[in-house]
């Protein structure tokens, strides 16, 4: 029989929810389990409906278990872009709120209920799936080994799902323990752990059994990434539930040590969750899609101790100022500048890995997104620590600077990292000789570029111009400015970075189109890319 | 080498790079954050500072369940135009009981680290119902459901509990009594000595101008006008001075 | 322990020490002999990636 446990497991986990829904000590909670009920209850069908019997004496016949597990990593690519998607498209509505807060729709769609939608979305939701799948795939090929643990990657994929899903019904709901990019109630954060520690095994035990002698090394960083995060999570989200079926928690610690572990957490969020993790994927796809080694496997090994060892300090810099510790504060700026050596060291790394093949970026967009996406990295890792400076960051800090050099690195180095990786993976997946269209490709480069750097250029602006208003004097030493007129005065700025915004999700628009006809088995008749001739007519692909 | 030798060192690399990644980032959180815990002077002695009433800590609650510090700061830095704008600058105390501190990192909204006192709660009200209403140009969304939303007040008592067990100094009396209290400072006509003994420099009043209903309303202006009002920062700035 | 005691330490031997950690990765990781590994493993994503499972 195959199915039939995980049908049994999910069917138990249902009706125990029902019963913490019957049993809820608040309404936020009681309606939070009806969600994963039903849920729950969908997935219990589902699993029944594929539940295979064999004749009486005989076993189910056995699956092909040789080759790579790849089935898992097909569905990563597809919920990687729909998150993405999705993400993208709450961003655009929660920009056109600050521009026009008649968009609000209380209470389920105001601002502060949606932007943990959009940030837990893209961050963990795309960029996760994201990390996951190629994670995968990554570690397969590098220790020519089958995924270990067979069913458990599954688990891991759905597992990790359902936590999106509880994550982002719950912020529409209200419930949230309001530290940024930690936002899931104990309960959420109890199930991720699970799922982690999952993803951790089936991990590790693919290089312990890995065919290579060595541990390549996009798997350091994938691995560093599982294992800070990890550690990250329990920390930061250490909480007292209230009640064992109710909704709310109270924080472990308090004030400004709550503060700090909040803020080691989310600046370690960006720097394991969407630097290490993603340097992972870029010392396995950009050597592959240059069909090149690495420049210097030797400076990756100083780059990878170097980064993950300066990044965890780096924390203090979100509170600069504040009432945190004068030495604290101090110790964070240094680190933070220091920071800045690794992450170029990565991006010499991978820029310089063309090195004698600069020519294919004429013919190969894919190449191109990974070129942009190491330029963006060089840009905001140069634009961090700047802005950890204390002057620089008395300025900056409580603007909308810090927004946008956030989606300078968000937008450029991780999208469209992911974009190329996953422009690479889906034709070798689904073994299709090549993409729909390269032409469309290069569309979405340039409409996604385009923008990054008007959402950057705007927000860059908008932030200088409240800063500087905000400590504007006249001549009699009165400040100039009411608070108001300082929102004000940023309102073009606002629609601007809409329309940027909108620009990005047009571009993850016509890859979802792209992808979709790969899948298909559709090849576009184009002209290919830097060439003139035209290709020779397709044969169709069914 | 034999296999089995062969293998053993393959798996010890793999428990080296485990091991050796996992001290390389513990070193920098055990050097910042443990020592908070410790040294002396990292919160500095202050008068005044005392637990959440159980409305105000309700208060708190929907503060954080709407979103409030994606947007509002309270934290006040000590630079001359935010001390002119917003008040003194604001302390590690202030924030001693706050689980989780709600410092707020964006300021699309003004800073609220010391907003109570400075508006009325009419205005309070009607700002939270109809940001527009009052001031034209903002950009705040409208949260008029609070006013017609009843507050939950069953078994609070087990939130203050849950704060004690986080290092909160609620007394026992303080949990008992943490529904009956929570009531009692909306209504002006209660019995209210015994909640004014437990909670100093409390403001007793219905806050959302509904005095037929506890609501949500109620809840979040008797915070908004606490924030920033316990500490006597004349004699600690008197204390400063004297160094 | 106060705050100046964790300073002198910071100042002092915490400084020395990670200054000489740093100098020895980089010594030990471009030591002569690594080369040749280095360059091995560097090629393992460009092998063959749909065979040898």
């Amino acid at each position: 029989m195959r199915n039939g446990t995980e049908a049994v497991v999910v069917g138990i986990a249902a009706f125990l929810t029902f019963l913490a829904a019957g049993f809820a000590q608040d309404d936020l909670f009681r309606a939070h389990a009806w969600i994963l009920f039903a849920i729950l209850a969908i997935a219990t069908v589902v699993l029944f409906r594929r539940v295979e019997f064999a004749p009486a004496g005989q076993s189910v016949a056995a699956r092909d278990t040789s080759g790579y597990m790849d089935d898992v990593i097909r569905y990563g690519t597809i919920a990687t872009l729909f998150w993405g998607i999705t993400g993208f498209l709450v961003g655009v509505i929660i920009a056109a709120q600050l521009a026009w807060p008649q968009f609000n729709i209380e209470p389920w769609l105001n601002f502060g209920r949606l932007r943990p939608v959009h940030t837990s979305a893209v961050i963990f939701a795309f960029g996760g799936n994201a990390l996951i799948c190629t994670s995968f795939y990554v570690v397969q090929r590098t220790c020519r080994a089958r995924l270990f643990g067979g069913n458990l990657a599954w688990f891991v994929f759905w597992g990790y799902q359902l936590f999106i899903v509880m994550a982002a019904t719950g912020y529409l709901l209200g419930s949230t323990q309001s530290k940024e990019y930690a936002e899931p109630e104990w309960y959420v954060d109890l199930w991720l752990t699970v799922v982690w520690v999952a993803y951790l095994v089936v991990f590790m035990g693919t290089i312990v059994r890995r065919k290579e002698p060595h541990i390549y090394v996009a798997n350091w960083f994938f691995l560093s990434f599982i294992i800070t995060v990890a550690m990250l999570h329990l920390v930061n989200n250490a909480a007292v539930p209230v009640s064992f079926l109710g909704s709310k928690s109270y924080s472990a610690f308090a004030g400004v040590q709550d503060a700090l572990t909040q803020w080691w957490y989310g600046h370690n969020a960006v720097g394991f969750f969407l630097t290490a993790g993603f340097l992972g994927m870029m010392y396995y796809f950009v050597p592959k899609q240059a069909n090149r080694p690495v420049f210097s496997y030797r400076l990756s090994i100083i780059h990878f101790w170097a980064l993950i060892f300066l990044y965890i300090w780096a924390g203090p810099h979100h509170l600069h100022y504040t009432a945190l510790p004068d030495w604290a504060q101090t110790l964070g700026m240094v680190f933070s500048i220091m920071l800045w050596m690794p992450s170029w060291g990565g991006m010499i790394n991978g820029l310089m890995t063309l090195q004698g093949a600069w020519d294919k970026l004429r013919t190969d967009p894919i190449l191109r997104m990974f070129v942009i996406s190491l330029a963006f990295y060089g840009m905001s890792t140069f634009e961090g620590p700047m802005m950890s400076i204390k002057s620089v960051n008395s300025l900056s800090h409580y603007t909308d600077w810090t927004i946008g050099h956030v989606h300078s690195g968000a937008l450029g180095w991780n999208g469209m990292i992911t974009f190329g990786a996953l422009y690479y993976l889906v034709p070798k997946l689904w073994n299709r000789e090549r993409l729909y269209s390269l032409r469309l490709v290069n569309w979405h480069l340039w409409l996604a570029t385009i923008g990054i750097v008007i959402y950057a250029a705007v927000l860059w602006v908008a932030g200088i111009t409240q800063g500087l208003m905000w400590r504007e004097y006249d001549d009699q030493g009165f400040l100039v400015n009411s608070f108001i007129e300082t929102v004000s005065a940023i309102h073009p700025e606002y629609v601007m970075r809409t329309i940027g915004g909108l620009l990005y999700l047009c571009g993850a628009l016509i890859m979802a189109y792209n992808v979709w006809r790969t899948i298909r088995g559709d090849v576009r008749n184009e002209v290919p890319m830097g060439g003139g001739q035209l290709a020779p007519a397709p044969v169709a692909a069914e | 080498m034999s296999f089995l030798e062969k293998h053993k060192k393959l798996e010890r690399n793999l428990s080296l790079l485990f091991v050796g990644s996992l001290v390389a980032v513990l070193i920098g959180g055990i050097v910042e954050i443990a020592p908070l815990f410790y040294v002396k002077n990292t919160i500095e002695k202050v008068e005044g500072m005392r637990p959440y009433t159980p409305l105000e800590l309700a208060g708190r609650n929907i503060y954080i369940r709407e979103g409030c510090y994606l947007c509002h700061s309270q934290m006040i830095r000590p630079f001359r135009d935010e001390v002119e704008r917003y008040g003194h600058y604001s302390l590690a105390a202030e924030s001693m009981y706050d689980h989780p501190f709600q410092w707020g990192s964006k300021r699309t909204g003004p800073d609220l680290a010391r907003v109570g006192g400075r508006y009325s709660d009419e205005w309070h009200v009607q700002h939270l119902i109809n940001p527009q209403s009052v001031v034209p140009e903002s950009i705040m969304p409208p949260y008029s459901f609070l006013a017609a939303t009843p507050l939950t007040t069953d078994n609070f008592g087990a939130h203050l509990k849950a704060n004690r067990t986080v290092g909160v100094p609620y007394s026992d009396e303080m949990i008992e009594n943490a529904v009956a209290d929570m009531q009692a400072q909306a209504n002006p006509d209660a019995d209210t000595d015994g909640l004014e003994e437990r909670y100093a420099k409390i403001s007793i009043r219905d806050f959302d101008g509904n005095p037929t209903q506890l609501t949500e309303m109620d809840a979040l202006v008797a915070y908004l006008q606490m924030l920033g009002t316990l500490v006597d920062l004349k004699a600690y700035q008197q204390e400063e001075n004297l160094r | 322990m106060d705050y100046s005691t964790f300073r002198q330490i910071a100042d002092s031997w915490g400084l020395l020490y990670l200054f000489v950690l740093f100098i020895a990765v980089i010594i030990f990781t471009f030591r002569p002999g690594s080369k040749k590994v280095a360059e091995d493993v560097s090629m393992i994503p460009l092998k063959e990636d749909d065979k040898d499972v």
